[in-house]
């Protein structure tokens, strides 16, 4: 992916479908960061947005086992870090 | 003089099949109702098991103790501040890891708990395995691996419940250690908060206290506190009211 580095990080909802991310920072506060903090969006988690969302918003991420439906607006403050797929 | 029932809390993630080992339990004993002062309803339903009377009570499904929402601190206050006989949690077989987190949330809160293993049928469509002695011995509380839509494992749960809720088997729920600094912070103010070990557990106390967390504050306050000084003396904590519910049978 061009321009993207291992060590820069970017939005969730960027995250190509079929990729995997590692989760690096929250940006968001107050009851959200509780619950994506309570989901198991913790830093060093591995994320995967998968593909087939009909709509694009929300789509789904596989992470630690579960699958969750997160809206953009959500997934735009989950920072995470590319890394390569096998 | 018919025997209080014994108070069971019901806890779980959503999805957990937690209704399921609800209706299992307890038939067609049931009906819902609202905890007074709160708009959640609750489902509580009561069952005889050899010989001792239970009623549960059918928490709302949260990911997590620390409330985000009207159902989560629902669930909170039941099992923090109502001190059930004792709190079961439905976990995922099939989604352990995830399910763990309210599992060890709730331990924190009180060593009362049994660990409802649910959805053991799928677990086994996956290949999924899982050592629940290992798992209950690194948790300090049973295990108890059901398929409640199957009926099994039902037998066992209802003896747990009964072991735990009788006081027959001392618990030794898994401590979290969060680190140095909280450590020190948490040995610094648990003395003063023994006095009030039978309403609320010192340790998840301090850390609550910690934590600043208001929501938690303000009911430590109505509950255990005010109470105090009106009766204007020091006098010995009342255990936390959860009795109430059992007699909630007559209407």
């Amino acid at each position: 992916m061009a321009g993207v580095t291992g060590d820069e990080t970017v939005p969730l909802c960027e995250l190509g479908a079929g990729k995997t991310g590692v989760v690096c920072e929250l940006l968001a506060g107050g009851n959200l960061r509780r619950r994506l903090l309570d989901l198991g969006f913790v830093q060093g988690s591995r994320v995967t947005a998968l593909r087939n969302s009909p709509f694009g918003d929300p789509r789904a991420y596989a992470l630690r086992g579960a699958v969750y439906a997160l809206r953009s607006a959500e997934a735009r403050l989950i920072r995470v870090r590319m890394i390569d797929n096998a | 003089m018919r025997e209080t029932p014994k108070v069971i809390a019901l806890a779980g993630n959503p999805n957990t099949g937690k209704s399921t080992v609800f209706n299992s339990l307890t038939g067609l004993k049931q009906h819902t109702g609202n905890w007074p002062g709160k708009t959640v309803t609750l489902a509580r339903g009561s069952y005889v098991w050899k010989g001792s009377r239970y009623t549960i009570v059918d928490l709302p499904g949260t990911y997590s103790l620390l409330a985000n929402s009207p159902d989560e601190e629902v669930t909170r206050d039941f099992i923090c501040f109502e001190r059930p006989d004792a709190t079961v949690v439905v976990a995922d077989a099939t989604c352990l890891e995830r399910d763990l987190n309210l599992i060890l949330q709730v331990i924190e809160a009180t060593p009362r708990v049994v660990v409802c293993l649910n959805l053991m049928d799928e677990a086994r469509k996956h290949m999924v395995q899982i050592d629940t002695g290992l798992l209950s011995s690194e948790l300090g509380v049973p295990v108890v691996p059901c398929a409640a839509r199957q009926g099994q494992g039902l037998g066992q749960l209802r003896d747990s419940i009964a072991s735990v809720a009788g006081g027959e088997i001392s618990l030794s729920p898994r401590r979290l250690r969060y680190g140095e600094e909280i450590e020190r912070s948490i040995q610094a103010i648990l003395p003063s908060l023994f006095a009030f070990r039978q309403i609320l557990e010192p340790r998840w106390l301090a850390l609550r206290l910690l934590d600043q967390d208001e929501a938690v504050l303000r009911q430590v306050a109505e509950r255990v506190f005010e109470p105090q000084i009106a009766n204007r003396a020091i006098a010995t904590p009342k255990k936390g009211d959860a009795s109430s519910w059992a007699g909630w049978n007559q209407e």
